[in-house]
Protein backbone atom coordinates (compact mmCIF):
# COMPACT_ATOMS: atom_id res chain seq x y z
CA UNK A 1 0.00 0.00 0.00
CA UNK A 2 2.75 2.33 0.20
CA UNK A 3 3.55 2.66 -3.20
CA UNK A 4 -0.20 4.50 -3.50
CA UNK A 5 1.57 8.21 -2.77
CA UNK A 6 3.74 7.68 -5.36
CA UNK A 7 1.40 6.90 -7.52
CA UNK A 8 -1.53 9.82 -6.71
CA UNK A 9 1.40 12.29 -6.41
CA UNK A 10 2.50 11.05 -9.94
CA UNK A 11 -1.40 10.83 -11.66
CA UNK A 12 -2.46 13.84 -9.60
CA UNK A 13 0.28 16.21 -11.02
CA UNK A 14 0.19 14.77 -14.28
CA UNK A 15 -3.56 16.81 -14.90
CA UNK A 16 -2.08 19.73 -14.46
CA UNK A 17 0.92 19.24 -16.60
CA UNK A 18 -0.79 19.24 -19.77
CA UNK A 19 -3.81 21.75 -20.16
CA UNK A 20 -6.46 18.95 -20.07
CA UNK A 21 -6.95 19.89 -16.12
CA UNK A 22 -7.56 23.82 -17.12
CA UNK A 23 -10.01 22.94 -19.86
CA UNK A 24 -11.76 20.48 -17.65
CA UNK A 25 -11.70 22.91 -14.48
CA UNK A 26 -13.39 25.73 -16.62
CA UNK A 27 -15.80 23.34 -18.35
CA UNK A 28 -16.93 21.97 -15.60
CA UNK A 29 -17.25 25.12 -13.58
CA UNK A 30 -19.06 27.21 -16.51
CA UNK A 31 -21.73 24.38 -17.61
CA UNK A 32 -22.24 23.64 -13.82
CA UNK A 33 -22.76 27.01 -12.95
CA UNK A 34 -24.54 27.78 -15.94
CA UNK A 35 -26.95 25.23 -15.67
CA UNK A 36 -28.02 26.33 -12.28
CA UNK A 37 -28.00 29.94 -13.01
CA UNK A 38 -29.82 30.00 -16.77
CA UNK A 39 -31.99 26.35 -16.58
CA UNK A 40 -32.63 25.48 -13.05
CA UNK A 41 -33.76 29.40 -12.63
CA UNK A 42 -30.85 29.86 -9.26
CA UNK A 43 -31.92 33.95 -9.42
CA UNK A 44 -35.99 33.75 -10.66
CA UNK A 45 -36.43 31.08 -7.49
CA UNK A 46 -35.00 33.52 -4.77
CA UNK A 47 -34.25 31.12 -2.45
CA UNK A 48 -30.97 31.28 -0.33
CA UNK A 49 -30.54 26.99 -1.91
CA UNK A 50 -27.83 25.44 -3.63
CA UNK A 51 -30.74 23.01 -4.89
CA UNK A 52 -30.75 24.21 -8.51
CA UNK A 53 -27.12 23.94 -8.48
CA UNK A 54 -26.91 20.51 -7.21
CA UNK A 55 -29.97 19.14 -8.99
CA UNK A 56 -28.02 18.56 -12.66
CA UNK A 57 -25.06 17.13 -10.94
CA UNK A 58 -26.16 13.22 -12.07
CA UNK A 59 -26.77 14.66 -15.31
CA UNK A 60 -23.75 16.39 -16.08
CA UNK A 61 -21.27 14.04 -14.40
CA UNK A 62 -22.96 11.65 -17.03
CA UNK A 63 -20.67 13.79 -19.28
CA UNK A 64 -18.20 15.22 -17.88
CA UNK A 65 -16.62 12.74 -15.65
CA UNK A 66 -16.00 9.48 -18.32
CA UNK A 67 -14.08 12.72 -20.07
CA UNK A 68 -12.04 12.61 -17.10
CA UNK A 69 -12.31 9.21 -16.51
CA UNK A 70 -11.49 7.61 -19.99
CA UNK A 71 -7.62 8.40 -20.09
CA UNK A 72 -7.20 6.51 -16.82
CA UNK A 73 -6.34 3.23 -18.30
CA UNK A 74 -6.80 3.53 -22.02
CA UNK A 75 -3.66 6.19 -22.54
CA UNK A 76 -1.79 3.55 -20.32
CA UNK A 77 -2.03 0.92 -22.71
CA UNK A 78 -1.79 3.57 -25.99
CA UNK A 79 1.27 4.53 -24.93
CA UNK A 80 2.67 1.57 -24.03
CA UNK A 81 3.43 3.44 -20.52
CA UNK A 82 1.22 0.23 -18.81
CA UNK A 83 4.56 -2.56 -19.45
CA UNK A 84 7.21 0.53 -17.39
CA UNK A 85 3.96 0.55 -14.67
CA UNK A 86 3.41 -3.03 -14.21
CA UNK A 87 7.29 -3.95 -14.16
CA UNK A 88 7.89 -1.39 -11.50
CA UNK A 89 7.32 -2.61 -7.80
CA UNK A 90 3.81 -2.36 -7.83
CA UNK A 91 1.01 -4.39 -7.04
CA UNK A 92 -2.50 -4.34 -9.58
CA UNK A 93 -4.40 -3.00 -6.39
CA UNK A 94 -1.82 -0.44 -5.93
CA UNK A 95 -2.03 0.91 -8.84
CA UNK A 96 -5.54 1.05 -9.55
CA UNK A 97 -6.46 2.53 -6.40
CA UNK A 98 -3.78 5.01 -6.58
CA UNK A 99 -5.08 6.26 -10.14
CA UNK A 100 -8.54 6.01 -8.82
CA UNK A 101 -7.58 8.20 -5.88
CA UNK A 102 -5.56 10.72 -7.94
CA UNK A 103 -8.91 11.45 -10.28
CA UNK A 104 -11.37 11.45 -8.03
CA UNK A 105 -9.12 13.66 -5.94
CA UNK A 106 -8.82 16.32 -9.10
CA UNK A 107 -12.92 15.78 -9.87
CA UNK A 108 -13.14 17.01 -6.10
CA UNK A 109 -11.37 20.08 -6.95
CA UNK A 110 -13.72 20.45 -9.55
CA UNK A 111 -16.50 20.27 -7.60
CA UNK A 112 -15.43 22.47 -4.81
CA UNK A 113 -14.31 25.12 -7.62
CA UNK A 114 -18.00 26.35 -7.15
CA UNK A 115 -17.25 27.25 -3.28
CA UNK A 116 -17.66 30.88 -3.69
CA UNK A 117 -21.11 30.42 -5.21
CA UNK A 118 -22.20 28.85 -1.48
CA UNK A 119 -20.16 32.33 -0.23
CA UNK A 120 -22.10 34.34 -2.21
CA UNK A 121 -25.50 32.62 -0.90
CA UNK A 122 -24.63 32.86 2.77
CA UNK A 123 -23.50 36.45 2.19
CA UNK A 124 -26.95 37.57 0.26
CA UNK A 125 -29.32 34.90 2.20
CA UNK A 126 -29.15 32.67 5.36
CA UNK A 127 -29.26 29.55 3.92
CA UNK A 128 -29.67 26.07 5.76
CA UNK A 129 -25.35 25.32 5.41
CA UNK A 130 -25.98 21.69 6.58
CA UNK A 131 -27.67 21.05 3.11
CA UNK A 132 -25.42 22.81 1.46
CA UNK A 133 -22.71 21.03 3.37
CA UNK A 134 -24.21 17.19 2.57
CA UNK A 135 -25.09 18.32 -1.14
CA UNK A 136 -21.39 18.56 -1.80
CA UNK A 137 -20.59 15.26 -0.04
CA UNK A 138 -23.33 13.69 -2.20
CA UNK A 139 -21.89 15.20 -4.54
CA UNK A 140 -18.32 13.81 -4.11
CA UNK A 141 -19.30 10.35 -3.08
CA UNK A 142 -21.58 9.90 -6.27
CA UNK A 143 -18.24 11.51 -8.67
CA UNK A 144 -16.46 8.55 -7.39
CA UNK A 145 -19.13 6.01 -8.04
CA UNK A 146 -18.69 7.68 -11.74
CA UNK A 147 -15.02 7.49 -11.83
CA UNK A 148 -15.39 3.80 -10.40
CA UNK A 149 -17.54 2.67 -13.64
CA UNK A 150 -15.51 5.06 -16.29
CA UNK A 151 -12.02 3.58 -14.32
CA UNK A 152 -13.52 0.28 -15.56
CA UNK A 153 -14.29 0.83 -18.89
CA UNK A 154 -10.95 2.58 -19.70
CA UNK A 155 -9.60 -0.68 -18.62
CA UNK A 156 -11.17 -2.61 -21.35
CA UNK A 157 -9.56 -0.68 -24.06
CA UNK A 158 -7.06 1.32 -25.46
CA UNK A 159 -8.94 3.60 -27.28
CA UNK A 160 -10.02 6.65 -25.26
CA UNK A 161 -13.05 7.47 -27.75
CA UNK A 162 -14.45 3.72 -26.93
CA UNK A 163 -13.54 3.87 -23.09
CA UNK A 164 -15.90 7.44 -23.43
CA UNK A 165 -18.69 5.79 -25.24
CA UNK A 166 -18.76 3.01 -23.08
CA UNK A 167 -18.63 4.89 -19.96
CA UNK A 168 -21.47 7.12 -21.06
CA UNK A 169 -23.52 3.90 -22.07
CA UNK A 170 -23.04 2.43 -18.73
CA UNK A 171 -23.28 5.34 -16.39
CA UNK A 172 -26.43 6.40 -18.69
CA UNK A 173 -28.12 3.33 -17.52
CA UNK A 174 -27.66 3.47 -13.80
CA UNK A 175 -28.78 7.09 -14.09
CA UNK A 176 -31.77 6.13 -15.86
CA UNK A 177 -33.29 3.47 -13.40
CA UNK A 178 -34.31 6.00 -10.83
CA UNK A 179 -35.09 8.68 -13.37
CA UNK A 180 -38.76 9.77 -13.02
CA UNK A 181 -39.36 9.59 -16.51
CA UNK A 182 -38.03 6.32 -16.78
CA UNK A 183 -39.63 4.89 -13.41
CA UNK A 184 -42.86 6.19 -14.65
CA UNK A 185 -43.06 4.10 -17.74
CA UNK A 186 -41.54 1.21 -15.58
CA UNK A 187 -44.48 1.27 -13.73
CA UNK A 188 -46.49 0.66 -16.41
CA UNK A 189 -45.85 -2.46 -16.72
CA UNK A 190 -44.42 -3.91 -13.07
CA UNK A 191 -45.41 -4.13 -9.85
CA UNK A 192 -44.58 -0.39 -7.58
CA UNK A 193 -41.87 -3.13 -5.84
CA UNK A 194 -40.11 -3.98 -8.83
CA UNK A 195 -40.14 -0.45 -9.59
CA UNK A 196 -38.72 0.53 -6.25
CA UNK A 197 -35.75 -2.35 -6.71
CA UNK A 198 -34.74 -1.18 -10.03
CA UNK A 199 -34.79 2.62 -9.04
CA UNK A 200 -32.06 1.35 -6.04
CA UNK A 201 -29.74 0.81 -8.32
CA UNK A 202 -29.40 4.58 -9.96
CA UNK A 203 -26.93 7.96 -8.62
CA UNK A 204 -30.72 9.96 -8.88
CA UNK A 205 -32.44 7.87 -6.06
CA UNK A 206 -29.27 8.13 -3.47
CA UNK A 207 -28.24 11.43 -4.80
CA UNK A 208 -31.67 12.87 -3.88
CA UNK A 209 -31.32 12.58 -0.39
CA UNK A 210 -28.13 14.26 0.21
CA UNK A 211 -29.75 17.64 -1.54
CA UNK A 212 -32.31 17.79 0.71
CA UNK A 213 -29.24 17.48 3.74
CA UNK A 214 -30.23 13.52 4.72
CA UNK A 215 -27.08 11.74 5.26
CA UNK A 216 -27.84 8.27 5.11
CA UNK A 217 -25.18 5.65 5.93
CA UNK A 218 -27.01 3.47 3.04
CA UNK A 219 -26.32 5.76 0.10
CA UNK A 220 -22.96 6.38 1.37
CA UNK A 221 -22.53 2.53 1.30
CA UNK A 222 -23.85 2.81 -2.05
CA UNK A 223 -21.92 5.08 -3.69
CA UNK A 224 -18.91 3.60 -2.46
CA UNK A 225 -19.81 -0.06 -2.85
CA UNK A 226 -20.20 1.00 -6.16
CA UNK A 227 -16.88 2.22 -6.69
CA UNK A 228 -15.44 -0.68 -4.92
CA UNK A 229 -16.94 -2.78 -6.93
CA UNK A 230 -16.08 -1.28 -10.41
CA UNK A 231 -12.45 -0.79 -8.94
CA UNK A 232 -12.59 -4.78 -7.88
CA UNK A 233 -13.88 -5.89 -11.69
CA UNK A 234 -10.99 -3.34 -12.64
CA UNK A 235 -8.37 -5.30 -11.26
CA UNK A 236 -9.95 -8.31 -12.93
CA UNK A 237 -9.58 -7.03 -16.20
CA UNK A 238 -6.02 -5.75 -15.94
CA UNK A 239 -4.55 -9.09 -14.34
CA UNK A 240 -6.76 -11.07 -17.15
CA UNK B 1 20.82 -14.86 -11.31
CA UNK B 2 18.67 -15.32 -13.84
CA UNK B 3 17.19 -19.09 -14.61
CA UNK B 4 14.22 -19.25 -17.00
CA UNK B 5 12.70 -22.61 -17.15
CA UNK B 6 10.13 -23.91 -19.74
CA UNK B 7 8.45 -21.04 -20.48
CA UNK B 8 5.42 -21.71 -22.53
CA UNK B 9 3.13 -18.86 -23.63
CA UNK B 10 0.20 -19.45 -25.62
CA UNK B 11 -2.22 -15.97 -27.55
CA UNK B 12 -5.30 -17.72 -28.81
CA UNK B 13 -4.10 -20.22 -30.99
CA UNK B 14 -0.29 -19.16 -31.61
CA UNK B 15 2.52 -20.72 -29.29
CA UNK B 16 4.61 -17.74 -28.57
CA UNK B 17 7.11 -19.73 -26.71
CA UNK B 18 7.46 -22.99 -26.41
CA UNK B 19 9.40 -24.30 -24.02
CA UNK B 20 12.37 -21.83 -23.71
CA UNK B 21 14.86 -22.72 -20.43
CA UNK B 22 18.27 -20.77 -20.20
CA UNK B 23 20.29 -19.42 -17.17
CA UNK B 24 22.45 -16.17 -16.73
CA UNK B 25 25.10 -15.54 -14.85
CA UNK B 26 26.28 -12.51 -13.31
CA UNK B 27 28.71 -10.85 -15.61
CA UNK B 28 26.81 -12.62 -18.29
CA UNK B 29 25.98 -10.57 -21.30
CA UNK B 30 23.55 -12.69 -22.71
CA UNK B 31 22.14 -11.55 -26.41
CA UNK B 32 18.71 -12.79 -27.12
CA UNK B 33 18.57 -13.35 -31.38
CA UNK B 34 15.70 -14.44 -33.34
CA UNK B 35 13.33 -12.96 -36.79
CA UNK B 36 10.69 -10.84 -35.50
CA UNK B 37 8.23 -12.54 -34.04
CA UNK B 38 10.07 -15.48 -32.76
CA UNK B 39 8.96 -14.55 -29.43
CA UNK B 40 11.97 -12.70 -27.69
CA UNK B 41 9.73 -10.13 -26.48
CA UNK B 42 7.10 -12.54 -25.13
CA UNK B 43 9.91 -14.53 -22.88
CA UNK B 44 11.62 -11.22 -21.86
CA UNK B 45 7.64 -9.64 -20.97
CA UNK B 46 7.28 -13.15 -19.08
CA UNK B 47 10.86 -12.69 -16.98
CA UNK B 48 9.95 -8.98 -15.95
CA UNK B 49 6.44 -10.54 -14.53
CA UNK B 50 4.74 -8.32 -16.98
CA UNK B 51 3.19 -11.62 -18.75
CA UNK B 52 2.23 -14.21 -17.04
CA UNK B 53 3.21 -17.89 -18.10
CA UNK B 54 0.95 -20.36 -19.55
CA UNK B 55 3.42 -23.36 -17.59
CA UNK B 56 7.47 -22.97 -16.93
CA UNK B 57 8.68 -20.09 -14.62
CA UNK B 58 11.71 -17.67 -14.09
CA UNK B 59 13.92 -17.62 -11.29
CA UNK B 60 15.65 -14.03 -10.46
CA UNK B 61 18.19 -14.39 -7.48
CA UNK B 62 16.40 -16.97 -5.73
CA UNK B 63 12.95 -15.62 -6.62
CA UNK B 64 10.37 -17.25 -8.36
CA UNK B 65 8.43 -14.61 -10.64
CA UNK B 66 5.32 -16.71 -10.42
CA UNK B 67 5.25 -16.95 -7.03
CA UNK B 68 6.54 -13.15 -6.28
CA UNK B 69 6.33 -11.01 -8.96
CA UNK B 70 6.65 -7.84 -7.32
CA UNK B 71 10.00 -8.74 -5.37
CA UNK B 72 11.81 -10.05 -8.89
CA UNK B 73 10.39 -6.03 -10.28
CA UNK B 74 12.30 -5.15 -7.35
CA UNK B 75 15.51 -6.82 -8.27
CA UNK B 76 15.28 -6.03 -12.04
CA UNK B 77 15.50 -3.18 -14.56
CA UNK B 78 13.79 -3.37 -17.81
CA UNK B 79 13.48 -1.39 -20.43
CA UNK B 80 10.86 -2.38 -22.72
CA UNK B 81 11.02 -2.22 -26.66
CA UNK B 82 10.53 0.99 -27.71
CA UNK B 83 11.44 2.63 -24.24
CA UNK B 84 7.44 3.77 -23.19
CA UNK B 85 7.62 6.76 -20.78
CA UNK B 86 5.45 9.94 -19.24
CA UNK B 87 5.45 12.21 -22.44
CA UNK B 88 4.16 15.03 -20.46
CA UNK B 89 6.71 14.85 -17.79
CA UNK B 90 10.32 16.03 -17.96
CA UNK B 91 13.40 14.11 -17.38
CA UNK B 92 13.92 15.17 -13.98
CA UNK B 93 10.35 14.38 -13.10
CA UNK B 94 9.72 10.88 -14.70
CA UNK B 95 13.30 9.97 -13.06
CA UNK B 96 12.29 11.29 -10.06
CA UNK B 97 9.06 9.44 -9.89
CA UNK B 98 10.55 6.16 -10.57
CA UNK B 99 12.92 6.50 -7.82
CA UNK B 100 10.10 7.04 -5.49
CA UNK B 101 8.72 4.07 -6.26
CA UNK B 102 12.14 2.06 -6.22
CA UNK B 103 11.58 2.70 -2.50
CA UNK B 104 13.94 6.22 -2.64
CA UNK B 105 11.81 7.77 -0.31
CA UNK B 106 13.64 10.71 1.27
CA UNK B 107 14.89 13.91 -1.10
CA UNK B 108 18.43 13.43 -0.78
CA UNK B 109 18.22 9.83 -1.65
CA UNK B 110 15.80 10.22 -4.90
CA UNK B 111 18.17 13.02 -6.09
CA UNK B 112 21.23 11.04 -5.45
CA UNK B 113 19.95 7.85 -7.58
CA UNK B 114 18.35 10.65 -10.20
CA UNK B 115 21.97 12.17 -10.85
CA UNK B 116 23.83 9.26 -11.05
CA UNK B 117 21.18 7.53 -13.80
CA UNK B 118 21.70 11.30 -15.81
CA UNK B 119 25.50 10.96 -15.25
CA UNK B 120 25.66 7.29 -16.78
CA UNK B 121 23.22 8.05 -19.49
CA UNK B 122 24.48 11.68 -20.46
CA UNK B 123 20.89 13.00 -19.63
CA UNK B 124 22.07 16.18 -17.72
CA UNK B 125 21.90 18.38 -20.79
CA UNK B 126 18.09 17.49 -21.34
CA UNK B 127 17.11 17.14 -17.54
CA UNK B 128 14.09 19.46 -17.92
CA UNK B 129 12.83 19.20 -21.05
CA UNK B 130 9.57 17.40 -21.69
CA UNK B 131 9.93 14.01 -22.48
CA UNK B 132 7.78 13.80 -25.86
CA UNK B 133 9.99 16.47 -27.17
CA UNK B 134 13.18 14.67 -26.74
CA UNK B 135 14.57 12.43 -29.92
CA UNK B 136 14.46 9.13 -30.41
CA UNK B 137 17.99 8.76 -28.99
CA UNK B 138 16.95 10.67 -26.02
CA UNK B 139 14.17 8.51 -25.26
CA UNK B 140 15.81 5.54 -25.84
CA UNK B 141 18.51 6.22 -23.00
CA UNK B 142 15.61 8.37 -20.53
CA UNK B 143 14.24 4.40 -21.00
CA UNK B 144 17.92 3.37 -19.65
CA UNK B 145 18.41 5.81 -17.10
CA UNK B 146 14.78 4.61 -15.77
CA UNK B 147 16.03 0.48 -15.98
CA UNK B 148 18.98 0.76 -14.02
CA UNK B 149 18.30 3.90 -11.61
CA UNK B 150 18.22 1.60 -8.90
CA UNK B 151 21.39 -0.24 -9.50
CA UNK B 152 19.75 -3.56 -10.08
CA UNK B 153 21.08 -6.25 -9.85
CA UNK B 154 19.96 -8.15 -13.38
CA UNK B 155 19.05 -6.22 -16.45
CA UNK B 156 16.52 -7.01 -19.15
CA UNK B 157 16.77 -5.18 -22.12
CA UNK B 158 14.31 -5.11 -25.29
CA UNK B 159 16.18 -3.54 -28.18
CA UNK B 160 18.61 -1.21 -26.53
CA UNK B 161 19.94 0.23 -29.17
CA UNK B 162 17.22 -0.15 -31.75
CA UNK B 163 16.48 2.82 -33.58
CA UNK B 164 20.29 4.98 -32.34
CA UNK B 165 22.88 5.89 -34.48
CA UNK B 166 25.96 4.68 -34.78
CA UNK B 167 27.91 6.72 -32.07
CA UNK B 168 24.98 6.37 -29.83
CA UNK B 169 25.24 2.91 -30.46
CA UNK B 170 28.78 2.76 -29.45
CA UNK B 171 27.92 4.14 -26.22
CA UNK B 172 25.01 1.83 -25.16
CA UNK B 173 27.25 -1.13 -25.63
CA UNK B 174 29.95 0.56 -23.96
CA UNK B 175 27.41 1.26 -20.62
CA UNK B 176 26.28 -2.36 -21.07
CA UNK B 177 30.08 -3.38 -20.97
CA UNK B 178 31.20 -1.51 -18.38
CA UNK B 179 27.50 -2.24 -16.14
CA UNK B 180 27.83 -6.29 -16.97
CA UNK B 181 30.76 -6.55 -14.68
CA UNK B 182 29.03 -7.42 -11.55
CA UNK B 183 25.28 -7.77 -13.34
CA UNK B 184 23.26 -9.92 -15.07
CA UNK B 185 22.28 -8.69 -18.46
CA UNK B 186 19.95 -10.23 -21.21
CA UNK B 187 19.62 -8.05 -24.44
CA UNK B 188 17.35 -8.85 -27.28
CA UNK B 189 18.37 -7.96 -30.51
CA UNK B 190 18.49 -8.30 -34.34
CA UNK B 191 21.61 -6.99 -35.20
CA UNK B 192 24.65 -9.78 -35.15
CA UNK B 193 27.22 -7.38 -35.22
CA UNK B 194 26.12 -6.00 -31.88
CA UNK B 195 26.02 -10.09 -31.01
CA UNK B 196 29.89 -10.29 -31.51
CA UNK B 197 30.85 -6.72 -30.32
CA UNK B 198 29.66 -7.26 -26.96
CA UNK B 199 27.88 -10.62 -25.83
CA UNK B 200 29.45 -13.12 -23.70
CA UNK B 201 26.81 -15.70 -24.78
CA UNK B 202 24.38 -16.04 -27.65
CA UNK B 203 20.64 -17.73 -27.43
CA UNK B 204 18.73 -17.99 -31.09
CA UNK B 205 14.79 -18.78 -30.56
CA UNK B 206 12.80 -20.00 -33.60
CA UNK B 207 9.50 -20.01 -33.43
CA UNK B 208 9.09 -19.95 -29.59
CA UNK B 209 11.66 -23.02 -29.26
CA UNK B 210 15.27 -22.29 -28.40
CA UNK B 211 17.76 -23.66 -31.59
CA UNK B 212 20.79 -22.24 -29.86
CA UNK B 213 22.74 -21.22 -26.77
CA UNK B 214 26.65 -21.33 -26.63
CA UNK B 215 29.53 -18.70 -26.85
CA UNK B 216 29.75 -16.62 -30.09
CA UNK B 217 32.77 -18.19 -30.96
CA UNK B 218 30.88 -21.59 -30.90
CA UNK B 219 28.00 -20.03 -33.07
CA UNK B 220 30.52 -19.12 -35.36
CA UNK B 221 32.34 -22.30 -35.39
CA UNK B 222 29.51 -24.50 -36.45
CA UNK B 223 30.37 -22.98 -40.03
CA UNK B 224 33.56 -22.17 -40.72
CA UNK B 225 34.17 -18.81 -42.99
CA UNK B 226 30.70 -18.38 -43.18
CA UNK B 227 29.56 -14.82 -42.27
CA UNK B 228 27.01 -15.09 -39.00
CA UNK B 229 24.28 -13.74 -40.72
CA UNK B 230 24.30 -17.30 -42.60
CA UNK B 231 24.42 -19.12 -40.15
CA UNK B 232 21.73 -17.47 -38.38
CA UNK B 233 19.82 -17.90 -41.56
CA UNK B 234 20.04 -21.76 -41.63
CA UNK B 235 19.26 -21.71 -37.86
CA UNK B 236 16.06 -19.83 -38.12
CA UNK B 237 15.16 -21.56 -41.66
CA UNK B 238 12.17 -23.26 -40.28
CA UNK B 239 10.24 -19.43 -39.67
CA UNK B 240 10.33 -18.90 -43.91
Amino acid sequence: MQQIGPLFKREFLGYFRSPVAYVFLVVFLFTSVGLAFFVGGFFKANLASMESFFVFHPWLFLFLIPAAGMRLWAEEKRTGTVELLFTLPVTTLEAVLGKFLAAWAFLTLAILLSLPLALTVGWLGSPDWGVIASSYLGSILMAGAYLGVCSLTSALTKNQVISFVLSVLACFVLLCLGWSVFSGVLGTVLPVWAVDLVANFSFITHFDAFTKGIVDPKDVAFFLSLAGFTLFLNIVVLER
Amino acid sequence: MIEVKALVKTFGAIRAVNGVSFTVRRGDILGFLGPNGAGKSTTMKMITGFLRPDAGTAIVDGIDVAKDPVAVKRKLGYLPESAPAYPEMTVEEFLGFIAEIRGFRTAAARRAQVERAVGLTHLASVRNQTIETLSKGYKQRVGFAQALLHDPPALVLDEPTDGLDPNQKNEVRDLIRHMAVEKAVILSTHILEEVEAICTRVIIISKGRLVADETPAQLRARQPGARLDEIFRSLTQSDL
